[in-house]
């Protein structure tokens, strides 16, 4: 089934009009021998109801975090998304609509955008945020890129309690040639602060911390990095997790030149891992040195308050071989998902979320403690801990046995995470499943 | 004038519930890690929220609305039967680490839409994890890259992209790493193979075509530009924006191309979301297969998996594994489509856009008027000229007949250019339309030129003041 | 179109004022008109040593973006911080508004620059 509207007769009388005989005139200017001269070897044309049906029983094979309660975390997380979200997203006067290049008739969208960036600004205290980008890990890649540039400096330090797969994307980044992403052990699931201080020197552009880090603990030593990146010119980058930011001191607050994170648990549905929405948030200082489209305010001709893209002037479409990222098409439907939770959830919706997040997880730990477990490491966390486990894949199995979608399996650890989703019978559920496997 | 979501707060308002619950546990939070001051976010009940979004969307303009010829963007129908399939909860509502055998389903859609993209292409592997064009642009200049010093051939530090070029060619090329060499294009708006042959070297990476080029005119000498750069050792990158043009009639993988990328939501129907999300696959030929980001999707025994173990991989482009709800429209649109379907699409975005072509000779100039693929430049130098009526004051004209504009000033080698591309999906009736209401503008450029300057007037503003926007940013509302 | 006497003019359409060592380095009203409305000045780095022709910042249009070359090979002694929030003045008064002001390492620099007729003529050639 295509969707072509005009029927074979009025492609005839089209081709007519412009003086072609067939179809094949159409492709006149394409060598002979380049073309494929073949039917695409695909299979035939499903109507709809056979795509529904065989969607319907592709989907079917996978499980769920519907069906099972879930406790994986590692950067995307299972929280509940409110129907309001869901229901405005299929307005498709939104979802089908280009980027705002066309102010006029693009009100609306630019209009959410720069909502989305005020939101964005008070969640994370920070002075200017973009329209977003592909993903966490592409952002936490463009804000080592944009520290580089600014500082013209090469070095980024990277601690290893950020999320792995951030840290793969921005060295596939650096291959680019012009950074260099140097990792810092860490110590008891924590940045080591004084080995990162020790290796700032003047090449340094950057410090990255993630706060919670990838294993849910708050970094400590987030102080005395800040202290020592600032004290020799180079900048703090953070990575954070928006809905921390409910109950957690804001980037900002810490001193952060640039902030960046996965907005996928504003409203956006876990998808495989994508889309995602990469958050993405400067000082003023940095404001024209951001990636990505930026919606500002302005007036129309008759005083009106208007928005529109703006500082275009950053970006490849201008600046072309000189711009800073080639960042074009981003992510926006995800950042206006994420408008939409931030405004259902509101100022204490987000208090009260991030609160029960932290609260169900200390209960968790509380529970695996009384079950005979240990935490791998005794740090604060905010929602997302690791268990010490011997055989954490053995441990996944059991609960997978028992209906339960286990955690991120660390060397010797599971990583659990725990969103308002969770209730308290699911809780002594995995604990029980946990407590009765036999740990080495 | 429509009030900020912000402006519409009031103390107190909520549109939120949390479960109860009956954990006893307190947090154990430090002090010192509290926010001191609430995150400023609106206060507002579910039907203001309802009411404000509504009111938003019913300010913006999409493909549901109408015509869209925005040139190089492919603003086709979005089928609605592949939004309602990545709404399935067996598709949004998994988690990326789940163990494989709880995700068959997800593995096999990417696996089958690889497969698919394979044959539509002529390539030998591909990548679903680029989350965007641009990012499949990255992703396959770092393969060049990786190809090249792999084979320690280190001193390939430029990348050729002809003067039509989108904007993100020659940025990706930098970030990649790459000075940028530019090549020029003939009379005919095509590449120049003379000036390619004197730019070549051992020093070139490669070259990154569009093909069609952003004129929408068909590279007729692409086997020989093909040759000059292998001949090099240089690898030829598709630059795949324009692929709608020849999908079904001709493979980028039989050109000559080495890497290629494909806009999921260009050409094969997923929604642009207004600004994204998209999907931008890259396609490598089997020698650079090696160079592909991990994970890829890989069929053993008859079961899916992730197979990490590509040791020369470049690494992760995104987090996980790229935009998979993007993948699941994109596959449905295929299914639907099948062989016959891809080459009727294909072949009426060709002849919609000739047809409009055709119609405005006469009107307004075309700087290359002959045989076109799916979109082509109109200019408004006439126009200009005669009456001071620019690209942008016809562009703007078109919002009042309730038309999307196209894109304009684009390619960069066209004056006034006015990129128009149909896509296959509008009627001839539409077509007529709005030729129509392009007629009317050239009309009014002779008859009214001050009206066509002052458009749009029935838009919900009125142009705006960028100076303004770019002078003094204004890029969040404050109290 | 103004083009001011006693001024030396590069074919990037950049004058320069000299007063002893130093050179001022400004835009012409061609390319003012050219570009459009400026909206920010990316100024070049102070102390920064710079070759004759090589970039030194950035002059951005609502839709444009245009190098900023130095006529003069010298150091960077001071940018004009006035244009830091009324980058308009470069549009207004392209003339009374310097960019950066440089120490000139060689006088010589001044040699393969125009005249005022001489880039009237160049401007009149450049516009056809």
């Amino acid at each position: 089934m295509g969707y072509v509207p005009n029927p074979s007769r009025v492609v005839r009388e089209m081709l007519e009009f412009m003086g072609l005989q067939g179809r094949d005139d159409l492709f006149a200017d394409i060598p002979t021998g380049l073309k494929l001269n073949r039917d695409l070897n695909l299979e035939a044309p499903r109507s709809e109801q056979e795509l529904r049906q065989e969607l319907g029983r592709l989907a079917a094979r996978n499980t769920t975090v519907d069906d099972r309660p879930c406790f994986l975390g590692a950067g995307a997380y299972d929280h509940y998304i409110p129907a309001v979200v869901e229901q405005m997203l299929l307005r498709s006067e939104f979802y089908t609509a280009y980027t705002p290049y066309q102010p006029e008739i693009s009100q609306g969208i630019l209009q959410a955008i720069f909502e989305y960036q005020t939101m964005i600004c008070n969640l994370t205290a920070m002075a200017v945020a973009n329209a977003s980008m592909y993903d966490g890990g592409s952002a936490l890649a463009e804000a080592c890129s944009l520290a580089c540039d600014v500082t013209r400096r090469s070095r980024v330090l990277v601690p290893d309690t950020v999320n792995p797969s951030y840290l793969e994307v921005a060295r596939t980044y650096a291959a680019g040639g012009k950074m260099d992403v140097v990792v810092v052990p860490g110590k008891d699931g924590i940045a080591d602060s004084a080995a990162i201080a020790s290796l700032i020197d003047d090449q340094t552009a950057a410090v990255v911390v993630q706060n919670p880090n990838f294993y849910g603990n708050l970094e400590t030593g987030l102080p005395a990095i800040e202290r020592a990146i600032h004290s020799r010119k180079g900048l703090l980058v953070m990575a954070v997790d928006p809905i921390s930011l409910g109950l957690l001191k804001p980037p900002g607050s810490w001193g952060a030149d640039i902030a960046v994170g996965e907005g996928q648990s504003l409203g956006n549905p876990l998808n495989f891992g994508g889309p995602y929405l990469g958050f993405f948030a400067a000082s003023e200082k940095l404001m024209r040195k951001v990636p990505g489209r930026l919606v500002g305010q302005t007036v129309d001709l008759d005083g009106r308050r208007a928005f529109v893209l703006t500082l275009q002037a950053r970006e490849q479409h201008i600046r072309r071989e000189k711009a800073s990222s080639n960042i074009c098409s981003n992510e926006a439907l995800c950042a206006l998902a994420a408008a939409i939770y931030l405004s259902v959830v509101g100022r204490d919706g987000l208090k009260e979320i991030a609160a029960r997040c932290h609260q169900l997880a200390c209960y968790a730990k509380n529970e695996l403690q009384r079950a005979g477990l240990n935490l791998k490491y005794p740090q604060p966390f905010f929602r997302e801990f690791a268990v010490a486990i011997g055989d954490p894949t053995a441990a996944n199995r059991a609960l997978l046995d028992q209906g339960i979608i286990g955690g991120y399996e660390l060397d010797g650890g599971l990583l659990l995470a725990f969103t308002e989703k969770r209730s308290r019978a699911e809780i002594d559920r995995l604990v029980s499943v946990l407590g009765g496997i036999d740990n080495e | 004038m429509s009030k900020l979501i912000f402006e519409k707060s009031v103390p107190g308002a909520r549109a939120f519930a949390l479960p109860s619950c009956n954990v006893p546990e307190p947090g154990e939070l430090p002090d010192s890690f509290l926010r001191q001051e609430d995150a400023l976010l609106p206060e507002v009940s579910e039907v203001e929220v309802v009411r404000h979004y509504t009111e938003l969307s019913q300010r913006s303009y999409g493909v549901d609305n109408g015509f869209y010829p925005l040139g190089s963007c492919t603003m086709k129908y979005n089928p609605k039967i592949d939004e309602w399939a990545a709404r399935l909860p067996g598709f949004a509502n998994i988690h990326p680490y789940q163990v494989e055998e709880t995700v068959q389903g997800a593995l096999e859609l990417m696996f089958d839409l690889e497969e698919m993209l394979r044959e539509i292409t002529g390539m030998d592997r591909f990548t679903l994890q680029p989350a965007a064009g641009a990012h499949g642009e990255m992703t396959g200049v770092m393969i060049i890259k990786a190809y090249h010093n792999h084979r320690q051939d280190l001193h390939r530090t430029k990348m050729i992209v002809p003067d039509s070029a989108h904007g993100t060619n020659p940025a990706t090329a930098h970030m990649a790493g790459f000075e940028v060499i530019e090549v020029k294009s003939n009379e005919r708006g095509l590449v120049d193979i003379d000036d390619l042959r004197s730019l070549m070297s051992d020093q070139v990476a490669g070259l990154m075509l569009t093909n069609p080029n952003t004129l929408g005119l068909f590279e007729e000498e692409i086997q020989g530009i093909a040759e000059v750069v292998h001949a090099a050792g240089g690898l030829l990158y598709y630059d795949g924006a324009n692929a709608n043009a020849i999908m079904g009639v001709a493979r980028p993988g039989d050109m000559g191309f080495d890497v290629c990328h494909l806009n999921l939501h260009k050409t094969f129907g997923t929604p642009h979301g207004g600004g994204g999300p998209g999907s931008g696959p890259i396609g490598v030929k089997a020698f650079l297969a090696d160079f592909l980001p991990v994970p890829v999707v890989v069929k053993r025994d008859g079961r899916f998996a992730l197979d990490y173990d590509l040791p020369l991989s470049i690494g992760k482009v995104q987090s996980f594994y790229g935009n998979f709800g993007v993948m699941v429209k994109a596959y449905a649109y295929i299914k639907a489509l099948g062989a016959s379907g891809i080459l009727e699409a294909c072949e009426n975005a060709v002849l919609n856009a000739n047809y409009i072509r055709t119609r405005l000779r006469g009107h307004y100039d075309i700087p290359y008027d002959r045989l076109c693929k799916h979109e082509f430049v109109a200019s408004a130098t006439k126009q200009k000229k005669e009456h001071g009526v620019s690209a942008l004051d016809v562009a703007k004209s078109l919002i009042d007949y309730g038309y999307h504009p196209p894109t304009i000033y684009f390619p960069l080698i066209a004056e006034e250019a006015m990129m128009i591309e149909p896509t296959e999906t509008e009627t001839r009736e539409r077509l007529d339309d709005f030729v129509e209401a392009m007629l009317a503008i050239a009309r009014d450029a002779v008859e009214h030129p001050e009206q066509v300057k002052d458009a749009p007037r029935k838009a919900v503003i009125r142009r705006v003041d960028e100076t303004g926007a770019a002078r003094n940013p204004v890029l969040k509302w404050t109290p | 179109m103004e083009i001011k006497d006693g001024l030396y003019y590069s074919e990037d359409h950049e004058w320069v004022r000299v007063e002893g060592d130093k050179a001022y380095i400004g835009l012409t009203d061609f390319a003012q008109e050219h570009l459009g409305d400026i909206v920010f000045v990316e100024a070049p780095d102070l102390d920064g040593q710079f070759e004759a022709g090589a970039v030194i910042g950035a002059i951005e249009s609502v839709k444009a973006v245009s190098d900023m070359h130095t006529p003069v090979s010298g150091k960077v002694l001071a940018a004009n911080e006035i244009l830091d929030d009324s980058p308009d003045l470069l549009n207004k008064d392209p003339y009374g508004q310097h960019i950066a002001v440089l120490e000139m390492a060689d006088r010589a620099d001044l040699d393969k620059l125009m005249s005022s007729a001489d880039y009237a003529a160049f401007c009149d050639k450049e516009a056809e």
